[in-house]
């Protein structure tokens, strides 16, 4: 894992007050000047190093936690801002969906101390299982939605949110997307300011949520959209740069350097709050050109409200609803408009591209239980994580896979439904305490008859290796707590529960079999660090005795990236061979091998 | 030391000191490789001397799946302004990259008239290249030559960076190596070079780091004199192997148990009415033996009828 260079650190021999900044150590930078005192997340790309970096600055300035899920991080940056402290909660698009319930009514409750929540969108889905559009929460919760387009902005904009969430009475929305959270740019950075101290304040009518308290704070809400509307009207984040005025582009976040790139010279409406959008301005900005175009990623927000204001725009027309943006997509919507001429052809390279996707690690203790589990012929409900991509050739592992925690709840309504297979549901240690333990509770209480492998890799993997309740360390890596998956798991109810060694094939596939012949609710928890995090792993490696291989290819349904042909074959057939740089020691493929060839080249300790 | 310059351009030509820095446009490097070869790195020593130089620099790239053996690439740009994080398509100044396929991958990247493609010749083979079992499948990895390679770039240098490293001592120096090799196609101080490779690389590989940055560039200075060193080694050509699978399935000696249906990797087998096994799909079958060498009641055997004398010799 490489370090961000930490903007605390100070910089040896730089001439000029820059730091090259990513937007989310941009965001930590400005949350941290701005006096935050409490930040709260659970990992997620593109937003885990938000706080990891906040992580970074002293313990006195700020609490920087771990939460089990965004919902728990939302309510704790909640509590905080009760308190009477600033707090910043960070998460990612999807993470909103699980916060969604809490937000919605703080939405109405407002703060005490500013409350700031960072969204990282994913459009083009790097790294997500959909590419939601979250500016549309904004819309919903009535709550101004604000869109750094650099690292600078994310820095400043993160530094305003905090002013507009006291002095609007509102949570704040900061989003940003996959582009801006990992794109390094300049950033002048300032001092830690925070705000003076406030206290509690005991006010029911506005702090408890009964019906009769929210009704009237519904319409303080919408009052508070009206201001809101009226401050962005001329607010300096909502910048007009007119100049050709044959023309005119409205646009907010990463898809304004784009629309530069490609156009140096039009007219644009630079947005830096996506939402709410006042009216007057942009009245003000279509009158001004001809021709107006909307370019944003994903949802057309801006485009219906311009619609609906009764003047001709385009944007949907031209630039795509779905992926993500590029200087090439922005280009290509232009070119379809008109506005610029179509781009020379390429080189007319087509070369047969390799299929390179991200592949479980060569050690990953995953890769056993998704060979058993593929063995014990089970529909199999996955989740979210790493072992996801068990789905892939040549596990071929997993048949679902919808949201956090979502394997058991698919896994007994399967098995309700009168699922002829036996039913196994795979779930990782970090994904379980996030919204697999409800789930599981669901289960036994309604009596399904399924079995649950529990991938426990001591670690939030799939997003660099986080700390999580499972670990018995903090984000900052003191010591914590550790939660007892066994007695867990046997409170709740759970009658069939055993751990199993993962680079033990055998006591796996055994185990698997009695979990799923065990009638009722089985837990059976796989059980090996993962290898990369939070120390890699390196054992001495394998080798594969080359005359003695009859090309079975046996190993090879491990899909290990350390296996591949080499260049002796038997029977028309590569051999095998073992990269000895990237295996690790764990011999699965030597439990696996149909006649024993595969060796170690030291002695193997436990 | 091996490798070869892929150039179609004049060796008199290309022996000409480095070009400027073009300072009104953006100058864009494309960095590409595998997760952990140290893409990131060499895009972060780039950034921050050019943002040392007094540019603007942008420098993009998406984490998440890196390290998990994906394709990583890293945009960096810089200039004396810079709008877009990431380069379009045919726009970038130089391509690295740290891995032969990734390279290939990239390379419509690269400006067509004046782009430079400089291209570690190591080959990282991913697990998905290498599933067909069908006797005489070819590896599905990338077969184009560098010479092939060299018509599509205006400059091109196939290097064995990983190869130059190791002899260092040091395998993970192979990215300064090809820090090196860029270093040529820039105007920045060479001393500016090696004190920003020193603050990004640990202490104590400070030393082997900066031979390997040297090395890259003295390598690169020699590819660009006239006599070219030879071509990187091809893939292993792959003889295709007509066998024609068949399955004898002794049925008094099937007990049902099912290993073979499970195991099977094309999942071509299958237990009949009598829940004795059956291959249900003999197209589908590759004759990979697993069944035969897994069957605990020998109840199974694989023939390999071979077409042709050529597909007889191949099995020898």
């Amino acid at each position: 894992m490489h370090t961000p260079r930490s903007a605390t650190e100070p910089l040896s021999r730089d001439s000029s007050e820059l730091r090259p900044l990513t937007g989310n150590e941009a965001i930590a930078r400005g949350a941290w000047e701005a006096g935050v005192k409490v930040a709260a997340a659970y990992p997620g790309t593109p937003s885990t190093e938000i706080l990891e970096n906040l992580a970074t600055y002293p313990a006195e300035d700020i609490h920087a936690q771990w939460s089990t899920n965004e919902k728990v991080a939302l309510d704790v940056a909640i509590g905080a801002s009760f308190a009477g402290q600033r707090a910043l909660c960070a998460m990612k698009h999807v993470g909103l969906n699980v916060a969604a319930d809490a937000f919605m009514t703080v939405a109405y409750i407002g703060v005490n101390g500013g409350l700031v929540m960072t969204v990282c969108d994913d459009p083009g889905i790097h790294s997500s299982q959909n590419e939601q559009d979250s500016r549309i929460y904004g819309m919903l919760g009535t709550v101004p939605v604000l869109e750094p387009s650099d690292a600078q902005e994310a820095l400043d904009y993160t530094k305003l949110a905090f002013e507009l969430s006291e002095q609007f009475d509102t949570p704040v929305i900061l989003r940003g997307t996959t582009r801006l959270s990992h794109t390094r740019s300049p950033v002048a950075v300032g001092e830690r300011n925070p705000p003076p101290a406030r206290s509690f304040i005991e006010q029911p009518s506005k702090n408890v949520m009964i019906p009769a308290h929210a009704r009237g704070r519904h319409v303080v809400v919408l009052q508070r959209e009206a201001k809101l509307k009226e401050y962005l009207a001329s607010a300096p984040i909502n910048r007009m740069e007119i100049d050709d005025t044959s023309f005119g582009v409205i646009t907010a976040g990463t898809c304004y350097p784009y629309v530069r790139e490609v156009l140096p010279n039009a007219s644009v409406l630079k947005l830096g709050a996506s939402w709410p959008l006042s009216e007057q301005l942009l009245r003000e900005f279509c009158s001004k050109v001809d021709r107006v175009f909307v370019v944003e990623e994903l949802e057309p927000i801006i485009e219906k409200e311009v619609a609906a204001l009764g003047f001709k725009v385009a944007g949907k027309e031209f630039f795509p609803r779905n992926g993500e943006f590029s200087p090439e997509v922005v280009r290509a919507g232009f070119v379809k408009a008109g506005i610029l001429p179509a781009p020379p052809l390429d080189n007319g390279w087509t070369p047969e591209l390799v299929i390179r996707p991200p592949v479980l690690c060569a050690g990953c203790p995953h890769t056993s239980s998704f060979l058993a589990v593929r063995a014990s012929g089970a529909r199999v409900a996955g989740d979210i994580g790493c072992y996801t991509l068990g789905c892939l050739d040549p596990l071929r592992g997993l048949d679902t896979c919808v949201a956090m925690g979502s394997s058991i709840g698919n896994a007994v309504g399967m098995a309700k439904a009168g699922e002829t297979k036996p039913i196994v549901a795979t779930i990782g240690d970090s994904t379980f305490l996030h919204a697999g333990l409800p789930a599981l509770i669901d289960a036994v209480y309604n009596g399904a008859n399924i079995a649950v492998m529990l991938l426990d890799n001591h670690i939030t993997a799939m997003t660099g290796g986080q700390e999580h309740p499972g670990t018995g360390k903090t984000l900052r890596g003191e010591p914590a707590p550790r939660v007892d998956y066994e007695a867990l798991i046997k409170a709740i109810g759970v009658k069939w529960v055993r751990t199993v060694d993962s680079y033990d094939l055998a006591a796996v596939h055994q185990s698997l079999r009695e979990a799923i012949a065990y009638r009722g609710v089985a837990v059976l928890i796989s059980n090996r660090p993962c290898v990369l995090d939070p120390v890699k792993i390196k054992g001495p490696p394998l080798q594969v005795v080359t005359e003695q291989c009859t090309a079975c290819q046996s190993c090879m349904n491990l899909g290990c990236p350390a296996l591949t042909w080499s260049d002796q074959w038997f029977e028309g057939r590569h051999r095998v061979q073992i990269d000895p740089a990237l295996c690790i020691g764990c011999t699965l493929c030597a439990q696996v091998c149909t006649i024993d060839c595969i060796k170690p080249t030291a002695p193997v300790t436990a | 030391m091996s490798g070869s310059k892929l150039a179609s351009v004049e060796a008199g030509e290309a022996s000409a000191a480095p070009a400027p820095i073009a300072r009104k446009t953006p100058f864009n490097v494309l960095i590409v490789g595998v997760g952990g070869q140290g893409v990131i790195m060499v895009s972060k020593v780039l950034a921050a001397l050019a943002q040392w130089r007094g540019f603007e620099v942008k420098q993009s790239e998406v984490h998440g799946m890196a390290k998990r053996g994906g394709s990583v690439f890293s945009h960096v740009r810089f200039g004396e302004r810079v709008w877009s994080p990431t380069i379009a398509k045919g726009e970038a100044d130089v391509l690295i990259a740290l891995e032969w396929a990734e390279g290939l991958r990239w390379l419509p990247y690269l400006k067509p008239a004046t782009g430079i493609f400089i291209c570690d010749t190591k080959r990282i083979v991913p697990p998905f290249a290498c599933l067909n079992r069908k006797p005489g499948a070819p590896m599905r990895y990338s077969r184009e030559t560098a010479e092939q390679v060299a018509n599509y770039v205006a400059e091109g240098y196939a290097i064995d960076a990983t190869t130059m490293a190791e002899e260092l001592g040091n395998e993970r120096a192979a990215n300064v190596v090809l820090l090196g090799a860029l270093s040529t196609a820039l105007d920045f101080p060479i001393a500016d070079w090696e004190s920003t490779v020193s603050e990004f690389v640990p202490k104590k590989t400070i030393a082997v780091n900066l031979e390997a940055f040297r090395l890259g560039r003295t390598w690169i200075a020699e590819a660009r004199s006239p006599a070219p060193a030879t071509g990187t080694p091809p893939l292993l050509p792959l003889a295709e192997v007509p066998f024609t699978p068949r399955l004898e399935i002794n049925a008094a000696w099937c007990k049902s148990c099912d290993i073979c249906v499970k195991m099977c990797p094309e999942r071509c087998l299958r237990l009949n009415d009598d829940r004795i096994a059956e291959l249900a799909n003999p197209e589908k079958c590759t004759g990979c033996r697993l069944c035969e060498w897994l069957c605990p009641d020998f109840a199974i055997r694989v023939h390999l009828e071979a077409q042709g004398k050529a597909a007889e010799e191949a099995a020898r």
